[in-house]
């Protein structure tokens, strides 16, 4: 099981690949994501996809809302892989 | 025997700088093929042929710039004859469409920053220089044939051209560490300037009319959450794509509002080309066709689409991408806006845009309820159809949307 600090790892990579003049470190974990990189629902459905082929975890559309900031993304994903690795 | 010349990439452009050569004399291509590599100042475009045929000669060389239509390159048909002047030194770009009869040398057709080198009788003339000390290069007016480069492989580096320039290189100026680089800057400037420019034409030369209407979205999101949860997170398609898709079929279906106004008249567009309107991160904007937009799936659209989005995004554009598209659609409601009045981009007579999709009071049957909505909005050249005609192109737009499983 990956931790949540390597989650965490995994998202804020796949976020700087998808806007990669923003710097990691200057992203706020409690603001939201689409406002704060300037992404778009095209860029979304690549972070989604890139985190599924990165963690296995899927997400489903109507979950997205789930994911706005960096901690809501790194919770959802903790509580998503429990949920699997108990079912 | 023809001619290979510089293609236009877009109304805003004038010129083009070289990059780099795909193909040398002798190599079979095909039209559609890439065989060049063109910086229009706004990008840089991967440039189709347009015809099958086998390369005579390259006759610009690499890093030089050339005004739109001049001869880059000569070849002949397949089976055909070689004409004897194959392998021949090229001397500096000819001005198309035909040039005067200028005692020899002619003069290059615009300001190069000094005669091109002495091409190899084996066309092997290519340079390889970074991109960055290209445009250090153009800065300083420095001829990248006369660089020795020091680089991998021989490759010219910014140190290389600086060293050879005889211009003072004033010293690169402090930057923070999250600033961009001065090369990213330059092309961010030319780009504002390049949109400006072909906007003020736009504002100027057409008279703009301004429709809008608002789409009930209920039936399209339904359909398209019902159809995303059978698909794989990589086949999911946005609301994006079906907006796209209604356009496109109603464009088809409105002739006389795509395509383009040319020298006081009204050319219709061989074929639904959609350039769409993609912002780039850190500023500015392209907009790419997909082609024959009205012939494809939604899986298709989503496909090229994301395609577009991400070479748009990298600087790999083609050439058929800049100056194909016969109307235009912006999405602006993206970035949550309500609704979007467009400019035209011209030669083009009209330009769909698409606010936010989102949850507003809708009436209807006597009861008001709460619906998810879209309004659409036309900006369109009054020299090429009136308010009657453009209301029916948005009205066919919502009735494309209404039914969804048919897009």
């Amino acid at each position: 099981m990956t931790t949540e600090q390597d989650l965490r790892a995994i998202v804020i990579s796949v976020l700087t690949e998808v806007a990669p003049d923003v710097d990691p470190a200057a992203i706020d974990p409690d603001t939201e994501l689409v406002e704060q990189l300037d992404i778009d629902s095209m860029d979304f459905l690549n972070i989604v996809v890139a985190i599924n082929e990165r963690t296995g975890i899927e997400i489903p559309e109507r979950d997205y809302p789930k994911l706005s900031t960096l901690n809501d993304a790194v919770g959802y994903l903790a509580h998503a892989q429990k949920q699997a690795a108990g079912a | 025997m023809s001619e290979f010349v510089m293609p236009s990439l877009g109304a805003d452009m004038e010129a083009g700088t070289l990059l780099d050569w795909y193909i040398k004399p002798g190599d079979t291509v095909k039209r559609g093929d890439i065989v060049a590599l063109v910086d229009t100042s706004k990008a840089e475009i991967e440039v189709e042929i347009f015809e099958d045929g086998v390369i005579d000669e390259l006759v610009v060389p690499v890093g030089i710039r050339v005004p739109v239509g001049a001869v880059l390159a000569t070849l002949h048909p397949v089976g055909a004859e070689v004409p004897a002047a194959v392998g021949a030194p090229a001397g500096p770009p000819r001005a198309a469409p035909a040039p005067p009869p200028a005692p020899a040398p002619p003069a290059p057709p615009i300001a190069v920053p000094t005669p091109p080198a002495p091409v190899a009788a084996d066309g092997s003339h290519r340079l390889r220089v970074s991109p960055l000390a290209r445009r250090v290069a153009e800065q300083l007016g420095v001829n990248l044939a006369t660089v020795t480069g020091s680089g991998p492989g021989g490759a010219i580096t910014r140190a290389d051209v600086e060293r050879t320039s005889t211009v003072a290189v004033p010293a690169p100026p402090e930057t923070a560490a999250t600033a961009p680089p001065p090369e990213s800057i330059d092309r961010q400037a030319a780009m504002r300037a390049a949109i400006g420019a072909l906007m003020a034409r736009s504002k100027r030369e057409i008279p703009h009319y301004y429709l809008q209407q608002e789409i009930d979205m209920s039936r399209a999101i339904e359909w398209l959450h019902e159809t995303n949860l059978e698909r794989p997170v990589n086949d999911r398609l946005l609301p994006s794509v079906l907006l796209l898709s209604a356009v496109a079929r109603a464009a088809a279906e409105m002739p006389e509002m795509n395509g383009f106004w040319i020298d006081g008249e009204f050319r219709p567009g061989s074929g639904v080309h959609l350039g769409v309107a993609i912002s780039l991160r850190g500023g500015g904007l392209v907009a790419p066709a997909l082609h024959d937009a009205d012939r494809k799936s939604l899986a298709e659209i989503m496909a090229g689409v994301r395609d577009l989005v991400q070479r748009a995004r990298a600087g790999r554009l083609r050439s058929s991408e800049m100056s194909d598209p016969t109307f235009t659609v912006t999405n602006l409601g993206e970035h949550g806006v309500d609704l979007v009045h467009g400019v035209i981009y011209p030669p083009q007579v009209a330009l769909v845009g698409f606010g936010a999709v989102r949850e507003r009071p809708w009436a209807a049957g006597g009861m008001l309820g709460v619906r998810p909505t879209v309004v659409a909005t036309l900006a369109a050249d009054h020299r090429a159809s009136d308010g009657h005609t453009g209301s029916r192109l948005l009205t066919l737009i919502d009735r494309q949307l209404q039914k969804p499983e048919n897009l």
